[in-house]
């Protein structure tokens, strides 16, 4: 897929989310006028309390919803659905029990018509890079949790997508195969120039990770705060956790976060 | 399969399994005899096997168990195949589901078995009612199955086979057939023990062919062996049956951890 130059990779002009809720009195408004937008190559994080909204933005963004006013624009196209533009990832995994991890990576370039040997070519590289050659023609419950979720990352930049939105991927695994995939996926954002949306609660992982990071408030979710990360290595978030200067932006996400409010 | 047979544990498991059915056929053979029950409640082993030898000869025994053999096979096979659509079908459309459940449900609690005189009264002394009523039985542990299986798969896999800019086709094809496999079959593995009834039900109502006409060409006859052997040559129908529906399992679901697989 080849970028435009000059036009953000993705832009949110004014969207509002409003879901039908019969209980609670009519509609829920799970995000209200958000505006926004990621220049190429750029990675930022989308951290909120929960409830907020963060998932019904990715949602627009994927061309699965709808929102219900202002639009969402990919590669300066107005997103009205699914397209090759964008490919997600979640917490969970999402791999198909009939598939191998191969088939599984192929499985966007299938949907999307690429010839078998191409696609095969495309996912054991893909595999080889996400450090799962050795298991190319395993089944999915066969791999442990953070293979499992390395071979998500294969498939979802296996259709070589322009921006990549992600929705808490690492949340499920544990603190330190979280690290390891945290610079599997710093490194290939940077190698492959990569524009991102991370959605996470980890404000450790939020500042390790990204260019810049948009905080949220309550519902209902408005940006509420935008900070750019000026700490240097982006492609090795294992020695950018680890910088004097985290702390410094931890205290300024709790405090816009209230964090410590809600623990009094 | 192959490594697995060889296994030592597995042999011994074989061997005592063997064991088990000689000791059944010689307390079959000798108990009656000592308990003093007549030949006519319970007709010792040899006298059953003399009993099929003078039936294969005489009655033909091939041909009635080939005519019941048919009719299952074919009763199962449209029934399956009806099942499988109606389960798809209703599980992807919740509001034909909606409007059909009383029906379906109507339908499904009324004995099966009952239809066998109306079907008999429509299409006479045919192969067709008792195919009817085979079809019947089948249908709906199969549909069951499918119908829970595609109502139970992951939005969120549905989703990101869409965010590939999947059409409706490829949905169907590449997440919900896959994933209704493996309870579609253990709806068949229900089906193959039931289907068997169906026919015999069908051949005791009425008609001149069939292992169920012989069951009660026996009984009027005062032949318990020949009842006996009828029983038996039913039951074999259905542990092939159920045999083949196994083998295309385990074939058809091999990604499965073995363990999660049966013997029975
Ligand atoms: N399909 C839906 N129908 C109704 N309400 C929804 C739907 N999806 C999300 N919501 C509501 O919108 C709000 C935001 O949800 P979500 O985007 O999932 O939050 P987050 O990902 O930030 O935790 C929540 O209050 C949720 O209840
Ligand atoms: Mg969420």
């Amino acid at each position: 897929m080849i970028a435009k130059p000059d036009t953000a990779r993705l832009e949110f002009r004014q969207v509002t989310k409003r879901f039908a809720n019969p209980r609670q009195g009519g509609v829920v408004v799970a995000v209200e006028d958000v505006t926004f937008s990621i220049a190429d190559g750029e990675v930022v994080s989308l951290i909120g309390p929960s409830g907020c909204g963060k998932s019904t933005l990715l949602n627009m963004g994927s061309g699965l919803d709808p929102a219900t006013e202002g639009q969402v624009f990919v590669d300066g196209e107005l997103v009205t659905k699914p397209n090759r533009h964008v490919a997600f990832m979640l917490q969970k995994d999402l791999l198909l029990p009939w598939r191998t991890i191969r088939e599984n990576v192929e499985l966007g370039l299938e949907i999307q018509g690429t010839a078998a040997a191409q696609r095969r070519e495309t996912a054991l590289a893909l595999l080889a890079k996400c450090r799962l050659s050795d298991f190319v023609e395993h089944y999915p419950h066969q791999l442990s949790g953070g293979m499992r979720q390395r071979a998500a990352l294969a498939r979802t930049l296996a259709v070589d997508p322009v921006v990549l939105l992600m929705d808490e991927p690492f949340s499920a695994l544990d603190a330190q195969t979280k690290m390891v995939l945290q610079q599997d996926l710093g490194r290939t954002l940077a190698d492959t120039r990569k524009t991102a949306l991370f959605i996470t609660h980890d404000l450790v992982e939020a500042i390790a990770l990204s260019d810049r990071i948009l905080v949220m408030s309550h519902r209902p979710g408005r940006i509420i705060e935008e900070i750019p990360v000026e700490i240097p290595g982006r492609d090795n978030p294992m020695t950018r956790r680890q910088d004097p200067k985290v702390g410094v932006y931890v205290k300024r996400l709790m405090d816009l976060l209230h964090v410590e409010q809600a623990a009094a | 399969m192959q490594t697995v047979l060889t296994q030592p544990h597995l042999r011994r498991m074989m061997a005592g399994s063997f064991l088990l059915f000689v000791v059944f056929v010689a307390v079959w053979q000798w108990a009656p005899g000592w308990f003093g029950i007549p030949h006519f409640i319970i007709p010792p082993a040899s006298l059953v096997w003399d009993e099929f030898l003078r039936m294969l000869a005489k009655d033909k025994l091939i041909f009635h168990t080939g005519i019941t053999a048919m009719q299952v096979a074919v009763g199962f096979l449209l029934g399956a195949l009806l099942g499988i659509f109606a389960g798809f079908v209703l599980g992807m459309s919740p509001t034909t589901e909606f409007v059909l459940s009383p029906y379906i449900l109507a339908l499904q609690i009324a004995p099966k078995v009952a239809f066998a005189p109306l079907f008999i009264i429509w299409f006479g002394y045919t192969v067709y009612p008792k195919i009817l009523v085979c079809i019947l039985i089948v249908f709906f542990p199969v549909m069951i199955n499918v119908l829970g299986a595609v109502r139970a798969i992951d939005p969120d896999i549905v989703r990101l086979a869409r965010s590939f800019t999947a059409n409706r086709f490829q949905v169907f094809w590449k997440i919900e057939f896959p994933a209704a496999l493996p309870p579609l079959f253990a709806g068949l593995r229900i089906a193959a023990t039931l289907a068997v009834i169906g026919v015999v039900v069908g051949e005791l109502v009425g008609g001149n062919t069939g292992l169920g006409y012989l069951l009660t060409f026996g009984e009027g006859a005062g032949n318990t062996a020949m009842v006996f052997v009828a029983i038996i040559l039913l039951t074999l129908i259905g542990i092939v049956l159920y045999a083949i529906v196994v083998l295309i399992e385990n074939r058809v679901l091999h990604y499965l951890p073995a363990r999660s697989r049966t013997a029975v």
